[in-house]
């Protein structure tokens, strides 16, 4: 039994823009392709919680140990966003949850570190981007928004690492100020050239170190934001052209910081045993991996298959591709839209918010231990029997619900109006008055099936209001994630939180 | 549901009521200053001769010196009551109780509120401590869950339930068109009525009521003692409140076509007063038509219209000014908007004046006129389906026995 990855997940958001839009909107014309935009409710942080639902699905995987996040757009400074994370999975408050962030090659680090972590106990490793740039510019038509995550422990991995090496260089290819709206850029041209002798370097000394040719190379991924090294890096390294991975850059765009992950993922989900793996990433030097799938991979494919996972592969292909540009910049904040005349909506406190942690952070209900009536949120009086403190915590995240009546609220204040509202009666009990979203207002109807989803609410005072709505699914396509029975609750604490 | 209720026990001697609307001139001082002069005119007693008050307010001040203060009110116990929209009818009720328990002869209950000056589209909620996960619905949208609810379970077309909600809303304001208190005093088309801008849902503007300034008052003395202030003294037949646990919300159960709440507090006061047939024995009501749909559905949860029949009836006209029960003969919400702690009170002024024949003879009630009968019912609603308070309130110019 190897250590390594034993599990990952991918989340990309439900909205495409298209590129042509954008070429629209300024006149200019063309754009081919699209790319993939976080909602309007969406940030790095409740999209790391999607990806690592998604990595913890699959029955019998290892609950972490370690969490690690990593992303260059980090919701929070100062603030570890790592937690708020650790919150919407539900684990368990006696494990760690850190921030890398910053820079793109924080991503690297964060997996090599769950990877070494992973050896000792299960780690967690998630990495989100949402790649914004000055309207009509690379940044804004070739990024695309998302999220990976890969569990390491310290058996059953799917992969043996035979080999790695880094470069290092100190050069001003792209920068942001903390602060700034968009990164620049220094010309294209002095980027190529700074990165293809490290990224060489990098994977020659990581072939050697694995006592592998490049010939023998059977996947090979090469990542990075610098997209001229990384297509001519492709065609040099001597690995046949049938053997690159995909980045599916044409149809999601550049996920920076989780692009690498993600083309790793696609990869898993295809490889067959014994297998060889290469990862190279440019950012600010150049790291590359020497891997090698194991035994074990065929099995976790096959549970990742039954727990109705989709493939990165499908993922790609869904999502919804009509929004407006118009609309897309009101969600990044570069259109102010004229708000409705209603007050802001309020600030979340902190001290209620931590007293009700397993609710708006886990999704726990209470359920009566004595007549078993299901409560959200969850309360200590039973509605049915009226029993006092005899509840036990549900975890209601992982499960369907289905519409009991549902409005489309014009008047309310939403970030993108209008807000539509539902009430949500779940799976084996339980009700529950809430938001929708990635929803196309005239198709809900009673009975509409739903997910739930974590999402931002809105920012008020710079506090951001974490919580969780309700996605249509139709059941066995977008809505991978499954439950007939609710989990037992990971966090500790009262059954009541 | 227990309670022995007061019947006849006290009674209603004076009544005020400002004009409801856009009183950019008014400010809640005035507004209650207003209510209170008429009120105590109306009795035929200056202020001093209260002894207690009850002020009903959600959010135009707090504390007893938000009326002590503008009306000079000197060293008298003044308490202010808050229960959502049911804030009127609440400040009513408990000034009632404490003349029925003999604690004091003269009361004042006077509701008010001033919306038009916090700057916003519709009502404003008041900031409370919280995790940020309660879902930030407009009381438009909460109360549009009603629609596609009723449909489903009754088969009505929406179609045809747009139709009857717009009826609601044509009726109300037909009323409100002859009463010069209203905020609205306009007959509105059901063309125009049908093709307002949605708000919520299946919610037009017009199935809105509007946000309005307004303040009612009413002053309660013992039933024995009614005749020393008036001629045309108006008893108090029953009063119930009930605050649901907010099953809806919470049970699947709940299929979003009644107010629970509605009718048990329903049920309370009929059997305190005595009406067993609310149809055939009331002359008027006065109910919480926040929005059409609720209108609707308060038809039979009251006791008017059979489960599921509601939209037939009022298509009927069963509850138009000239039907069989009239239902807001004052034009209700839809005509005065909702100045909320002024609203229960403002209804009970309506059967104040229908009930004692001096309403203006254009909307008089001829159940009333011709003697048949002499009961009103008030209802006020507050919260949301699935979780709200529910007042219902019978007065009656007759005094049993």
């Amino acid at each position: 039994m190897e250590p390594g990855i034993v599990s990952w997940g991918v989340y990309l958001p439900y909205w495409r823009l298209e590129r042509r839009a954008i070429g629209q909107a300024f006149g200019t014309g063309g754009g081919k392709g699209s790319r993939a935009v976080a909602s309007y409710d969406e940030d790095t942080t409740s999209m790391a919680v999607e990806a690592g639902r998604r990595a913890l699905t699959p029955p019998g995987v290892p609950e972490p140990a370690d969490l690690f996040f990593s992303t260059p757009a980090p919701a929070y400074l100062d603030k570890t966003n790592a937690t708020t994370v650790h919150a919407g999975l539900g684990l368990a408050s006696g494990s760690g949850a850190y921030d890398l962030c910053g820079s793109v090659r924080s991503s690297w680090a964060t997996l090599q570190l769950a990877a070494l972590a992973g050896a000792r106990a299960p780690a967690l490793a998630v990495v989100a981007d949402l790649r914004t740039g000055l309207p009509g510019g690379p940044d804004e038509t070739q990024g695309g928004d998302g999220a990976v995550a890969f569990l390491f422990a310290a058996e059953g991995g799917v992969t043996q690492q035979l080999g790695h090496a880094s470069c290092t260089d100190e050069f001003l290819d792209r920068w942001r100020v903390p602060g700034e709206t968009a990164s620049r850029q220094w010309e294209d041209r002095f980027g190529e050239e700074a990165y293809l002798p490290l990224a060489r370097s990098a994977f020659e000394r990581a072939l050697a170190d694995a006592g592998i040719a490049a010939g023998d190379v059977d996947h090979l991924v090469v990542s990075g934001l610098q997209a001229r090294a990384v297509a001519g890096l492709k065609k040099s390294l001597g690995v046949p052209a049938d053997r690159v991975a995909p980045d599916h850059a044409g149809v999601i765009g550049n996920l920076g910081a989780a692009q690498t992950g993600l083309a790793l993922a696609d990869v898993l989900e295809r490889a067959t045993v014994g297998q060889v793996v290469v990862v190279v990433e440019l950012a600010d030097g150049a790291d590359a991996v020497v891997l090698r799938t194991t035994g074990a991979l065929p099995a976790v494919q096959e549970a990742r298959r039954e727990a109705g996972l989709t493939a990165v592969a499908d993922l790609v292909g869904e999502g919804r591709s009509d929004l407006d540009y118009a609309v897309y910049l009101s969600w990044r904040g570069m259109l102010h839209r004229e708000p409705p005349r209603r007050p802001d909506p309020e600030r979340p406190d902190a001290p209620a918010s931590r007293r009700t942690e397993g609710w708006k952070f886990g999704f726990n209900a209470s359920r009566c231990t004595v007549c078993g009536f299901r409560h959200l949120p969850p309360t200590r009086v039973c509605l049915s029997c009226q029993s006092v403190d005899q509840m036990t915590s549900e975890r209601m995240a992982d499960l369907r619900g289905t519409v009991a009546t549902f409005t489309i609220d014009h008047l309310a204040f939403s970030l993108s109006p209008p807000m539509v509202g539902a009430v949500i009666d779940f799976d084996g009990g339980g009700r529950y008055r809430g938001e929708m979203t990635d929803v196309d207002p005239g198709s809900v109807a009673v009975g509409t099936r739903v997910a739930m989803t974590f999402r931002r609410l809105y920012t008020t005072e710079g506090v951001h209001n974490y919580f969780w709505k309700a996605r249509p699914v139709s059941d066995g396509s977008l809505g991978e994630m499954d439950g007939s029975e609710p989990e037992v609750n990971r966090a500790e604490g009262a059954a009541t939180s | 549901m227990s309670s022995t209720g007061i019947r006849d026990r006290v009674a209603i001697v004076g009544m005020g009521c400002t004009r409801f609307g856009e009183l950019w001139d008014q400010g809640t001082n005035d507004l209650l200053t207003d209510a209170a002069v008429e009120c105590t005119t109306s009795a035929g007693v200056a202020i001093d001769a209260i002894d207690a008050f009850w002020l009903g307010t959600l959010g135009a001040g707090n504390s007893g010196i938000t009326l002590s203060k503008p009306l000079k009110i000197g060293y008298k116990p003044v308490t202010r009551v808050e229960n959502f929209c049911a804030t009127g009818s609440e400040a009513f009720r408990n000034a009632c109780y404490a003349v029925a328990s003999g604690a004091y002869e003269l009361v004042m209950a006077i509701g008010v509120e001033k919306l038009k000056d916090s700057g916003y589209s519709g009502l404003t909620g008041i900031h409370k401590v919280g995790d940020g996960t309660n879902a930030a619905l407009s009381s438009p949208a909460a109360f549009s869950f009603l629609v596609p609810a009723y449909c489903h379970k009754y088969g009505v077309d929406p179609d045809e339930m747009s139709s009857v909600l717009n009826r609601i809303a044509w009726k109300n304001h037909r009323n409100g068109a002859v009463n010069p208190r209203a905020q609205y005093q306009k007959e509105v088309s059901l063309e125009k009525i049908a093709a307002s801008p949605r708000v919520a849902g299946q919610l037009g503007v017009f199935d809105c009521s509007g946000v309005s300034d307004g303040a009612a008052a009413a002053i309660i003395c013992r039933a024995e003692d009614a005749y020393k202030y008036t001629d045309s003294p108006l008893y108090v037949k029953g009063l119930s409140l009930v605050a649901g646990p907010a099953a809806g919300a919470i049970d699947p159960d709940y299929d979003y076509t009644s107010f629970e709440e509605v009718v048990r507090s329903a049920a309370d006061a009929y059997q305190q007063a005595g009406v067993d047939d609310p149809r055939s024995q009331l002359a008027m009501a006065e109910v919480h038509d926040c929005f059409t749909p609720t209108e609707l559905v308060l038809m039979e949860d009251l006791g008017f219209a059979d489960r599921g029949t509601a939209w037939k009836e009022v298509m009927a006209g069963t509850f138009d000014r000239d039907g069989e029960l009239p239902v807001n003969p004052d034009g209700g919400l839809k005509s005065f908007g909702h100045p909320i702690g002024a609203t229960g009170l403002r209804m009970l002024f309506e059967c104040w004046l229908q009930l004692r024949q001096e309403a203006p003879p254009e909307r008089q009630i001829a159940a009333v006129t011709e003697g048949r009968r002499t009961l009103g019912l008030t209802h006020n609603l507050g919260g949301a389906p699935g979780e709200c308070v529910s007042f219902v309130g019978v007065v009656g110019t007759e005094r049993s026995e």
